[in-house]
């Protein structure tokens, strides 16, 4: 009874979030400073009423009859990508396919355990260690890491001119960075590619960092907008803050060509940016782990202080392992030692440290020469497939004699391919053909077999044929007119066909 | 470097707005430099000109060494340490009786299941291993809670205590901005940068007396009916970290009492269920009787100590919620919290912990080792009290080693004679005066008597 008049107040509570739109409180104390002052009316005024409201409530062991401190918690939106596999997951079709996550799988669509994983696994046993070796072990992951993305031979490796912290893959590793970020330079905001994996925005504003973007993805050509990105580099304030994937593109698939990062370089030193890399698929791209850090490689010869966060999920197949590495790059050591330091309070306060679980199987992995070996013939043989997938996929949609072009299957490299199917064709596919990918448009190739890749062609074609307009989007002459604008700008007109080329 | 424009001598945060403010009116020059060397490589010429401006000083200048963090921080000084006799009682770590780190058989037992099952390494869902969900709830309210059966608990795999914190403490901050959250005086020493990260404001209540080496009760209630209505009141479910002093199951009563009056919220961080008593369902009578109120509770969970998976960071985070309806929302907001800070958690300590206690032999077998830590430890208790006791003659009352329960003791010593612990007896241990009897061996109870009572009475 005493809990009636509260529901017609049960709206109030709801109130509560706009809290959060009317004032940002002061990150650093512990006590905040309320500055705005209208949310501490609205705050007190709340207060108020619930107090009256609540006076009512008794000590009543019925707990269906009380309200509930989180009725103004509304359900959250779902994420973008694990939505894709819930759908997917749902789906009662015997024949469905998921090619959403971002996983490799092998030719019967089945996870892959490596053969590196499980050698190193039965060494490491259940680990029988101190406080003092899993510190041994940390560190030993951060070197042999940065070694594997930095190369072996630069003075700034072999001086140990860095700080690095193992983290919680690459999400883990970036949401430090972002936290680092704004804790020492709180005004900043980041630089993220259009479009760019659709985490890194939650990451960086959970950390109160503001996004911003460049343009990268051309969606006539389906590749690279070169002249608009470097537009958008020049006219960003000076010592802006950049997110860059070097290779493998998430979710495009679509890289610069090394001449085009030389430029990217180049500029960003005149503005004094500064580069963050985003490296989920060192080895993916093209099979050869040296070649796909040439873009880091090429920011490092220019000069610049850089900072990466490693994930080790896909390439190293240790996904649900969570093992990545933060690095930044320093002037010197002491700056290194002061940099881990407060790297380290922020993930002390997060979560304290990755497992040693996986820190071990991946310290292990980089630091034995046999064991690596094995490794580094599996991600070739990885990418190998993906790049073969590619073909077979393209060659398929051409002999269907679709009309539209699809050379970007073929240009786009790594696990994701941007088909430029849109979102009514996207939902198509799941409804009448049960495929599924994200709205974008975005396909795992990783998860394109031989025994599915001729259902996947035939669906894709059954899909676009009937329903785009040709002459807009996929037109080849549309495509060239964009290399014409391309190759004024750079002096060349050579666009990156990977996949096309297995011997990279 | 010849191209550095600015010495940031000072190294203040500020630093690096005035290295921000200074290059914006250097950059427009774009002097063009030949090759120069740079400090990261010795690069072959590539022939090229490269537009080299002011940016051979790091942006990151300005950033001062952190703190040491104090508890760490003990173990390497006692590593450091080369005289025989020296006692490491800093870590919250358990030992065996011949000081080793412990493997508990289980783990191995689970490990080498694993291993042979093959099982693949693909991602968790956000919310983490469904089977450890179940099984971690289940170990805390009791299998057939009524909360579990009526699915009014919204449970989500973190990254042990701190990070099981962590997310409640966002939740916290995102849906209640301007709540508090009250904590113990003293509390674990990470608790305060958690929400301190989160941006959550705290407040702290009385706990410790050092008068009685006990609990300050009186404090504690008046603290907790002086804070602000609705706010979180950050409870240990057992075995307070550091002070070893838990409230008696009657004070715990008048605890509810008062957080239902006041309308606050208790949110527990049970770290050492098990280890405390040595039973499981013993050292969560505390939540469980909050729960059984009918009262709304967040809990966070770790299994660093009671299954020594410290490195596996494996915990969870459980918030009972007055309806299935409510639970299933703010169970979509943790993981909309969650994946923006590691995505999913690691999947390995989840299938350790609900291959363990999802089988009802390795679960009994993990009773009796939980049985034998705890018992251990009891027995160190004892015999610490027994060789304070009797060498003694002051007349002191030491019987709050007996009383404090867990793995730590709080031992009343102050900065000064903490410091002769350490610096004339090599004991070490936090500044704090707390000490980790999981680091204690039975032999060595008589010289850390000796030490103690000659710091307690010599120094001041």
């Amino acid at each position: 009874m005493e809990d009636e008049p509260h529901r017609c107040f049960s709206f109030l509570p709801t109130f509560l979030p706009l809290h959060i739109l009317i004032y940002t409180p002061n990150p650093v104390l512990p006590e905040h400073n309320r500055t705005k002052s209208a949310a501490v009316f609205f705050h007190i005024l709340t207060m108020i009423i619930s107090r009256f409201l609540r006076r009512g409530i008794s000590t009543s062991t019925s707990p269906t009859r009380r309200r509930s401190w989180w009725d103004h918690v509304t359900p959250a939106l779902k994420d973008l990508i694990n939505a894709v596999t819930d759908a997917f997951l749902a789906d009662p079709c015997p024949y469905k396919i998921n090619l959403g996550v971002g996983a490799y799988r092998d030719d019967e669509g089945k996870p892959v355990v490596l053969q590196w994983v499980r050698e190193a696994e039965g060494k490491i046993g259940a680990t029988n260690f101190l406080e003092s070796t899993s510190t041994a072990i940390s560190s030993k992951l951060v070197e042999e890491s940065a070694k594997l993305i930095y190369r072996e031979d630069l003075d700034v490796i072999k001086e140990r001119r860095f700080a690095g912290i193992p983290a919680l893959s690459g999400t883990g590793a970036c949401r430090i960075f972002a936290e680092f970020q704004k804790r020492f330079y709180p005004d900043s905001t980041i630089y993220f590619p259009d479009p760019t994996w659709s985490n890194h925005r939650n990451i960086w504003g959970d950390a109160h960092v503001p996004g911003r973007t460049f343009h990268y993805y051309h969606p006539d050509s389906k590749g690279l907008n070169f002249v608009a990105l470097m537009d958008d580099v020049k006219n960003a304030p000076d010592g802006s803050f950049f997110l860059l994937h070097p290779c493998a593109h998430n979710p495009t698939g679509v890289d610069p060509t090394d001449e085009q990062w030389r430029e990217i370089s180049s500029l960003f030193k005149v503005k004094n940016h500064f580069p963050f890399f985003d490296v989920a698929y060192q080895g993916f791209a093209s099979g050869d782990v040296e070649r796909d850090a040439q873009a880091i490689r090429i920011f490092l010869e220019d000069g610049h202080s850089i900072g990466c966060a490693q994930s080790f999920a896909k390439n190293l197949g240790l996904y649900g392992h969570r093992v990545g590495c933060l690095s930044i790059l320093c002037n010197d050591k002491i700056q290194a030692v002061a940099i881990k330091s407060q790297l380290k309070q922020i993930s002390n306060a997060m979560y304290s440290s990755p497992t040693i679980h996986g820190i071990s199987l991946v310290s292990k992995i980089l630091s034995n020469p046999d064991i690596k070996a094995l490794w580094l013939k599996e991600v070739k043989v990885m990418a190998t497939s993906i790049q073969r997938m590619r073909a077979t996929l393209r060659e398929a949609l051409e002999r269907l004699r679709s009309p539209l072009n699809w050379q970007h299957i073929t240009n786009q490299a790594g696990m994701f391919c941007f088909s430029g199917l849109t979102r009514a064709e996207v939902d198509q596919l799941a409804k009448e053909f049960h495929i599924y990918m994200t709205h974008d448009g975005r396909i795992s190739m990783a998860s394109v077999t031989t025994k599915n890749v001729d259902y996947v062609a035939r669906a894709i074609h059954e899909v676009t044929a009937s329903n785009r307009d040709t002459k807009i989007l996929h037109n080849i002459g549309a495509y060239k007119v964009n290399t014409d604008i391309c190759s004024t700008f750079l002096g060349t007109n050579k666009t990156r066909a990977r996949g096309m080329n297995l011997a990279l | 470097m010849a191209s550095t424009l600015l010495s940031l001598a000072s190294a203040t945060p500020s630093a690096s707005l005035s290295f921000h403010e200074i290059n914006k009116g250097k950059l427009n020059r774009g002097c063009m430099n030949k090759e120069k060397t740079n400090p990261f490589i010795k690069a072959k010429s590539f022939g090229r000109v490269s537009m080299v401006v002011a940016s051979n000083v790091s942006r990151f200048e300005g950033i001062t060494m952190a703190p040491p963090d104090p508890i760490l921080g003990v173990s390497e000084a006692f590593k450091a340490d080369n005289h025989e006799l020296k006692l490491n009682l800093g870590v919250g770590a358990y030992r065996t009786e011949e000081l080793q780190p412990y493997v508990l058989d289980v783990i191995k037992k689970a490990d080498k299941l694993l291993l042979e099952k093959g099982e693949n390494r693909e991602y968790l869902p956000i919310e983490g291993l469904a089977a450890f969900n179940k099984v971690t709830a289940e170990l805390l309210f009791g299998v057939d809670n009524p909360v579990i059966r009526q699915q009014r608990v919204a449970t989500v795999q973190g990254l042990s205590g701190t990070g099981s914190l962590r997310l409640a403490a966002a939740l916290i901050e995102r849906y209640f901005p301007g709540a508090k959250v009250l904590i113990s005086s003293p509390t674990w020493g990470n608790h305060k940068n958690i929400f301190n990260d989160a941006r959550v404001p705290w407040s702290e209540y009385r706990y410790y007396d050092p008068k009685t080496v006990g609990l300050d009760f009186e404090g504690m209630i008046a603290d907790i009916k002086a804070a602000p209505e609705g706010s979180f009141i950050l409870l240990h479910g057992c075995a307070h970290n550091p002070t070893g002093i838990d409230p008696t199951p009657e004070e715990w009563r008048v605890i509810a009492d008062v957080i239902q009056e006041k309308n606050h919220i208790p949110f527990f961080d049970i770290a050492y269920q098990g280890f405390a008593s040595g039973s499981l369902d013993t050292d969560a009578a505390s939540v469980r009787m909050f729960v059984a109120r009918g009262m709304e509770v967040i809990a966070a969970q770790s299994y660093s100590k009671n299954l020594g998976l410290y490195a596996e960071r494996i915990g969870a985070i459980n918030v009972v919620c007055s309806s299935p309806e409510a639970a299933a929302r703010v169970k979509s907001q943790l993981k909309r919290i969650a994946r923006p800070l590691y995505s999913n958690p690691p999947v390995h300590g989840a299938r350790i912990v609900a291959n363990i206690v999802g089988d009802s032999a390795l679960f009994k077998e993990w009773n009796a080792e939980m049985e034998m830590m705890a018992g251990r430890i009891k027995n160190v208790r004892h015999k610490l009290f027994d060789s304070l006791s009797s060498k003694d003659k002051s007349g002191k009352d030491w019987s709050f080693v007996l009383k404090q329960i867990g793995m730590f003791s709080f031992t009343g010593l102050n900065k000064a004679q903490c410091d002769n612990m350490t610096n004339k007896w090599h004991v070490y241990m936090t500044k704090d005066g707390r000490i980790s009897l999981a680091g204690l061996s039975l032999a060595q109870c008589e010289y850390l008597a000796d030490a103690i009572i000659d710091s307690y009475h010599n120094v001041s």
